[in-house]
């Protein structure tokens, strides 16, 4: 299909682009596009302005903090991927990026859109919910930032006003003492999952010290396994526990369809973080 | 065959003549060609399942600048002859015929129907104006099932119709009842199995144009252009010297486009209507709902077995979804019906098949064409049978299968062409000792046994499968040399990317001994050939290859005869060689082609010597007598994951037999993509639909085709059983791979899950549908 009538624009910096936005009416932010054209195309959406990000090379990469490192919402999914930064501060977000979309559309995919697009099948969010993203946020009122836990609004939908742009994302870097694991289910390499799982886990002397489930595919954003990391903090790092993990995982309410019902969904639950907790432990001993 | 006559190029993996062009971008697919002032056009679908068709209003849509026009039904009707579109294929087991309409009146009946077509400047703008059409509907209750639609209660799934079992017809041969009470096992199981489309990497299109003289040229994404310039005669009124249509460069087809829809008729009408040229280009979103499928068939069978696990008798119902027209008749469920016997010694069959009208796109032959929903109930009868025996799965098939001997094998069942269902050769149990023989089939408990200590389920399964092919009344191909030594080809065979013109260069120049690739091949054009059938049911190199190879025959002889007069030799001393024809062993003495062509082609006052015909060609209407069957046999090796119901396929082999391989390395093309469909159709795609009969699967995201990374790596084992229905001994191949895979990779799921008693049935198998399965299955241990 063809899209609706729309015109373009293409500010150059961060400041024009803020306002622009303010002044619009009906207008759509444009990242990486892999999700939004072909929406647009579908005509599932039909804003009547887009503004085009691309130029803004201030929000583009990576930079390290001594606990952290920020990440402009501009950069692009293979730029995650090939990052050697990425990959020993936050080696969870390098296994998540690995399952993003395929090869081709992570060079043009944005960390930044696929938040704030928020599928339900889309890695990113959950590994931003185990970490506990903060965001930083630019508006025609100025900046300011949010923890991820407070971003997703609805299906689709996040908690930003009309006009704000996401200009970066703050992820702590590994703990000592910490694995990670994330692992998702689909029936094809590229899918979007249906049920992944994001697991940070420390562990000293053989117990579990710190530990972040999230969970995405079974509600309309990721979801953390609050009562799941109460029960287990403290724990001893054995199977006992990691069956402990699946029971409670294996409870959590879902939301499925027809290809996936919700009872698949909650059973594949429990399994992933079965296999994920198993997983991160492993690592956790190793590091 | 022996003796100069066979094609010397026969069983050449010759590198494709059509691949250059194609690797260099230079096809010309429906939407590369370009015609001056076209306009585009896009449909107005129905947006419902069911419901009358109350009024259309356009007046906003006619409003839009750049909107050249908007047609329904009523503005289009003028220059057609019949409110429906002819299509009805003969057959006495129909009870009424459902022609489409080629827009929508008085009642829709599909989420997709075609209602109107905005006219417009480019696509996108007619795409604005078509989303300003309103329609008014007064919604009527969808059928969606073809079992309960034919049941007591069940709403109408046209108003014009007086119920919804279109057709109803029973294959019936032996003495079933005798059997069933003879029978030591019986097995009864009922198969739910959902289909979908065949999505070709091309989608549909069409586009006509009206010259100063009036005459029409359709260039139409189709497998079957003399069938389409004849429905076009039909109802455009138009006189057959009036209208040509053209298949382009074509990009798949595998099926949906061998139907004649709507949109062919619409848009030369709309053109026809305009005085302009007009094109309309299928999107994908669209080819979901307004392209023909396959679609659900409910199989409710029994068998019955003796003591050492022979068949006895087999009886059942089939109820099939035939969507909301029937433009191919019986023809798929018929397929599926004979199908079902397969390679086996079947003493008693009975099978009544209940065609169910439905509110969805209608059903056409798509990726095998019911075929493997036959063998696949077969397959899993035997298996099940197999387990309640005691015997393993390949030795209660070796029990049943047709010995060779008793080839030529008649099933007294009688085909749509009148004929007797007849085996013509091959040798079926070889088949089967081959590919197990290619596998770990013999070893596999031990390795299955092992590899279960660690915590994994591995499985293999086993299918065997026939394949009518070669399908008539005929095909034509023709065949003419030139004074400049060219060899010209045509054919009312299409091209979709099987390597149609490939196969007749093949064949044409090893009769003529000259390079393939020299040899211009024309085909899929009504201008070419005054008669023709085109791509379905695995038949163009049965039917056309045969049809070349007499041609090229013909004028091999003629031109050896003129040859001999004009060198003074004699013509059993000739023979072809590189575009010449030369004295054996004097390769010096000898006549090009195109000289012999230049004398045949006459001088004005003398006669044309050796008192022979004029000209350097010939045609050839191939009738194959009755179908030919390939055979083979699959076997798949899988791992699943009970925890996810996740089922990765490790590796596959297949023996296949086609009889004479034309070009073994497109066989092997044509296999390999066959069975990636049938990987696709066992457990990823699945066309859905609400209750109300919307889809709910319209794009990539939702219905799941298979990428690389399911696909194994494929063995194919080649066996050659000539037949002896046709001069090459060639049989089809294009449809074979579809028809073994889901019964093979079920079978191998079942084998892994074992220890659990899981059973399988309905397809395709989902790792959510797995799951249940698995679930259901401890759960009922538990209990035991």
């Amino acid at each position: 299909m063809k899209p609706a009538p729309f015109e373009y624009h293409l500010p150059s910096s961060l400041g024009d682009a803020v306002k622009l936005l303010d002044t619009l009416d009906d207008a759509r932010i444009l990242a990486g596009g892999q999700s939004l054209i072909p929406m647009m195309n579908l005509r599932v959406v039909t804003p009547s302005h887009l503004v085009d990000l691309g130029q803004l090379s201030e929000l583009c990469g990576i930079n390290e903090t001594a606990s952290s490192l920020r990440i402009g919402a501009m950069t692009t999914q293979r730029q995650l991927e090939r990052s050697e930064l990425v990959r020993t501060c936050c080696p969870l977000l390098a296994a998540a990026v690995e399952h993003v979309g395929h090869q081709q559309t992570r060079n043009r995919g944005t960390i930044g859109g696929s938040l704030c697009h928020l599928d339900p099948g889309a890695e990113l969010p959950v590994a931003a919910a185990a970490l506990d993203a903060k965001l930083k946020v630019v508006g025609i009122n100025g900046p300011r930032a949010l923890r991820f836990e407070e971003f997703p609004d609805g299906y689709l939908t996040t908690s930003l006003d009309p006009g704000e742009i996401l200009t970066e994302i703050e992820v702590r870097k590994a703990f000592p003492h910490e694995g990670h694991a994330f692992i998702e289910f689909n029936q094809r390499n590229a899918d979007f999952a249906v049920v992944s799982v994001a697991i940070l886990v420390t562990v000293v002397d053989e117990r579990i010290g710190q530990i972040r489930i999230a969970v995405g595919g079974v509600s309309y954003a990721p979801i953390r396994l609050i009562e799941a990391e109460a029960a287990l903090a403290g724990n001893s790092a054995d199977d006992q526990t990691v069956d402990t993990a699946e029971e409670i995982a294996s409870a959590v309410p879902c939301q499925g369809d027809e290809v996936s019902p919700a009872e698949f969904r909650q059973h594949l639950c429990g399994v992933l973080v079965r296999r994920a907790l198993k997983q991160a432990i492993e690592r956790a001993k190793a590091a | 065959m022996a003796g100069s006559r066979f094609p010397l190029w026969l069983g050449v993996s010759q590198p494709r003549v059509e691949d250059d062009r194609l690797l260099r971008g230079a096809a010309k697919f429906l939407d590369d060609i370009r015609v001056d002032r076209a306009l585009e056009a896009a449909f107005v679908r129905s947006s419902v399942g069911h419901a009358r068709l109350l009024k259309v209003h356009a007046a906003a849509a006619r409003a839009v600048p750049g909107v050249a026009a908007v047609f329904t039904h009523e503005d289009l009707r003028p220059v057609l002859t019949y409110d429906r579109i002819p299509l009805a294929l003969p057959s006495n087991a129909i009870h009424f015929d459902v022609d489409p309409p080629p827009l929508a009146y008085d009642e829709v009946c599909y989420v997709g129907e075609p209602i109107a077509v905005v006219i417009a400047d480019s696509r996108a703008i007619a795409e604005d104006a078509a989303a300003l059409v309103e329609i008014e509907y007064d919604p009527l209750p969808v059928v969606l099932d073809p079992r309960d639609g034919i049941g007591r209660d069940a709403s109408k799934a046209r108003l014009d119709c007086p119920n919804n079992l279109v057709a109803r017809h029973v294959i019936k041969y032996g003495d079933g009842p005798t059997a069933f009470n003879a029978a030591v096992h019986r097995v009864k199981d009922c198969f739910r199995l959902n289909k979908g489309g065949g999505h070709s990497i091309e989608t549909r299109g069409v586009l006509a144009r009206v010259d100063g003289e009036g005459r029409m040229t359709v260039w139409d994404s189709t497998q079957m252009p003399h069938r389409a310039k004849a429905v076009l005669v039909d109802v455009l009124g138009l006189s057959e010297e009036r209208i040509r249509v053209v298949a382009p460069d074509v990009g798949g087809g595998f099926g949906p486009k061998a139907v004649f829809h709507p949109e062919e008729l619409v848009i030369p009408a709309a053109a026809l209507k305009l005085g302009q040229p007009v094109k309309w280009i299928e999107d994908r979103f669209e080819s979901f709902t307004a392209t023909a499928q396959e679609r659900l068939q409910i199989w409710d069978m029994e068998a019955a077995f003796s003591a050492e696990g022979k068949l006895l008798a087999v009886k059942g119902q089939l109820f099939h979804d035939h969507g909301a027209a029937t433009p191919y008749g019986v023809a798929l469920p018929y397929n599926a019906a004979t199908n079902f016997i397969g390679p086996y010694v079947l003493p008693a069959y009975e099978i009544e098949i209940l065609m169910c009208l439905t509110n969805m796109v209608p059903a056409a032959p798509t990726r095998g064409a019911g075929r493997p929903q036959g063998t696949y109930v077969m397959e899993r009868l035997l298996d099940r049978a197999a387990e309640e025996l005691a015997l393993t799965r390949d030795e209660i098939r070796r029990r049943n299968l047709i010995q060779p001997q008793q080839m030529p094998y008649s099933v007294p069942v009688v085909m749509r062409d009148g004929t007797p269902m007849t085996y013509d050769s091959g040798d079926y149990p070889e088949a089967q000792r081959r590919v197990l023989a290619a596998t770990d089939w013999q070893s596999f408990p031990e390795r299955r046994k092992a590899v279960r200590r660690e915590g994994r389920y591995i499985g293999i399964g086993l299918s065997n499968y026939v394949e009518g092919t070669g399908r008539g009344p005929f095909e034509s191909a023709a065949i003419r040399i030139g004074p400049s030594g060219k060899i010209m080809v045509s054919s009312g065979a299409t091209a979709q990317g099987q390597g149609v013109k490939t196969m007749l260069a093949q064949i044409a120049a090893g009769v003529l001994g000259v390079k393939p690739e020299n040899i211009h091949v024309v085909d899929g054009d009504t201008d070419a050939t005054t008669l023709g059938l085109g791509a379905f049911a695995s038949r163009q190199a049965v039917t056309a290859g045969n049809a070349i190879f007499l041609a090229a025959t013909r004028v091999a002889d003629k031109a050896r005869k003129m040859a001999a007069h004009i060198i003074e030799a004699s013509a059993d001393d000739l023979e072809f060689s590189g575009g010449r024809i030369v004295v054996k062993g004097a390769p010096d003495l000898g006549i090009g082609l195109g000289e012999v062509a230049k004398a045949l082609s006459g001088m004005p006052g003398y006669s044309i010597p050796g008192g022979l015909e004029p000209g350097l060609e010939a045609t050839v209407d191939f009738q194959p007598g009755t179908l030919t069957y390939t055979n083979g046999a699959h076997v798949a090796e899988v791992e699943v994951d009970p925890d996810t119901g996740k089922t990765t396929i490790a590796r596959y082999v297949v023996l296949h037999d086609c009889g004479t391989m034309i070009n073994p390395m497109m066989v092997e093309g044509q296999v390999l993509g066959g069975i990636v469909h049938g990987i696709g159709a066992t457990l990823l795609e699945w066309m859905r639909y609400d209750e109300q009969g919307q889809p709910a699967t319209v794009t990539y995201a939702d219905y799941l085709l298979p990428t690389s990374d399911v696909i194994p790596r494929i063995e194919i084992y080649h066996m050659e059983s000539p037949t002896p229905l046709n001069p090459l001994g060639v049989k089809g191949a294009a449809e074979s791979g579809t028809i073994g895979a889901p019964a093979a990779i079920v079978s191998a799921i079942e084998d892994a899950l074992r220890p659990l008693k899981v059973r399988i049935r309905d397809l395709p198998l989902t790792p959510a549908k797995l799951r249940t399965l698995i679930a259901k299955a401890r759960e009922t241990e538990l209990r035991q």
